[in-house]
């Protein structure tokens, strides 16, 4: 009983992915030009699993609309974690999704910029890439989820809100980090400012004596004093 | 993953129920909503647009914050498919704007840098579309929520909220972090130069003193330098 339900279930939730992923979900566009670099920060804990499906079209000044692009555009995606190191360096194709799942919390950079691949072929009209970025609890495929373990509407909901809470678990984690890093940058401003103060003031005492001795020995020696 | 009971048998006939009616509604509800939140750097001098196609009669939100940067406020700018200007701010920090969508098409909205001429603003922004796509489409609509289902509902909500919050929490240290370094930076190099300028004053000082006193005979006179 529970695997034809599951069956059942499966199929109408995929044809849904698939209409979603169609219409663009909740995608924004953006419009660039050909090899032009448009970058995007994340700012995520560790562990995060970030997928970004796009996809690009191609400015048709015929018909005044987008039309998809062709397999020559390629879309490549740099991803640099905080300590700049590349994280993902991959070339995809005009549509599809990227994904990478983050090693140290922090910043990080997701740049994307269109390139033909057809020889010195250089584009030199509109682009646009459809661009819907999910992170955390919102990448799990719950389709594949209710296939596999036959669990019912229930232990979905359950399950979903178990991620919730794992991300903001994971949030807060992360808040007591960067505080304790402003907190610490806080501390350096003030005893920098104390120790230059007190230096400021030392300097100032040591070039006064030093200029009314200089001038006193010299005004001693031109017999003025 | 926690592995709960078998289902019973009611969610079976939820189940069944759901996919007859799921193609029929696939057809009448609007679109697939969503949330996209992106945070991006916008260069001096720079503008960045965003588009959007929208269905009618969608509730939508726009909010945006300035994270690092100058004066923390940006251009932001809100259009519909016929070029109305909805909503439009200058040189603001964080806003938030809720409009339904009076016609169908391409909406736009665009941040400007214009007015700054050297700092560059990391703006985030969040754009929701309708509400959320529900865990399952055919569920929430057809059969009643059991009191277990319902609760789930109004946690998932109250999570939803909290991982809101989180974030805006998230923004606003960011701010403040900058601005910490920002001082942290000035108050090294201004202390520096403080005591270099220091240093120099009083030496030049004695030294232009006593080439005021000096004999003729000696044709440069000495200024500190």
């Amino acid at each position: 009983m529970g695997r034809a339900r599951a069956a059942g279930l499966a199929l109408p939730l995929l044809l849904w992915q698939l209409l979603a992923l169609a219409g663009g979900g909740a995608a924004f566009y953006l419009e660039v030009r050909e090899l032009e670099e448009k970058c995007f920060i994340q700012e995520i804990p560790d562990g995060t699993v970030v997928i970004g499906n796009y996809k690009t079209e191609l400015y048709d000044p015929a018909m005044e609309k987008y039309q998809p692009s062709p397999q020559w555009i390629n879309l490549f995606v740099f991803v640099k974690d905080p300590e700049n190191k590349n994280l993902l360096a991959r070339q995809y194709g005009p549509r599809g999704s990227f994904t990478f799942t983050s090693q140290s919390p922090g910043e990080h950079e997701v740049c994307l910029h269109l390139k033909s691949i057809r020889f010195a072929l250089f584009y030199d009209g509109k682009l646009a890439i459809h661009l819907d970025m999910q992170l955390g609890e919102h990448t799990n495929d719950h389709t594949e989820l209710a296939a596999n373990d036959k669990l019912t509407l229930l232990h979905l909901r359950i399950q979903q809100l178990v991620e919730q809470v794992e991300k903001i678990q994971k949030e807060q984690e992360y808040q007591r980090r960067r505080e304790e890093h402003f907190r610490q940058t806080s501390e350096s401003t003030n005893q920098r400012v104390l120790w230059w103060s007190i230096l400021q003031t030392l300097i100032l005492v040591a070039t006064g004596i030093w200029q009314m001795q200089h001038l006193k020995s010299f005004f001693k020696a031109k017999k003025l004093v | 993953m926690p592995r709960l009971g078998s289902a019973p048998r009611w969610a079976a006939a939820a189940g069944r129920w759901g996919c007859r009616l799921l193609v029929l509604l696939l057809f009448l509800v609007p679109g697939p909503g969503g949330a996209s939140e992106i945070t991006f750097e916008l260069p001096d001098n720079a503008k960045q647009c965003f588009y959007e196609d929208i269905t009618q009669g969608t509730k939508c939100t726009l909010e945006f914050q300035v994270i690092t940067g100058g004066h923390y406020d940006v251009d932001c700018r809100l259009e519909d498919p016929d070029g109305n200007v909805l909503y439009k701010e200058m040189k603001k920090q964080y806003d938030s704007y809720t409009f339904t969508a009076s016609k169908n098409g391409t909406y736009k909205f665009c941040f400007s840098n214009e007015f700054s001429t050297f700092t560059h603003k990391t703006v985030y922004f969040d754009f929701q579309v309708g509400e959320d796509p529900p865990l399952f489409p055919s569920e929430n609509r057809v059969s009643a929520l059991t009191q277990m289902e319902s609760a789930c509902v109004s946690i998932h909500e109250a999570l939803k909220s909290v991982i809101d919050y989180q974030t805006h929490f998230r923004l606003r240290e960011a701010q403040g972090r900058s601005r910490a370094e920002d001082l942290n930076t000035r108050v090294a190099y201004w202390s520096v130069g403080e005591a270099l300028i220091l240093l120099v004053v009083s030496i030049g000082q004695v030294f232009l003193l006593k080439s005021f006193f000096s004999d003729k005979r000696t044709t440069t006179t000495r200024v500190g330098s």
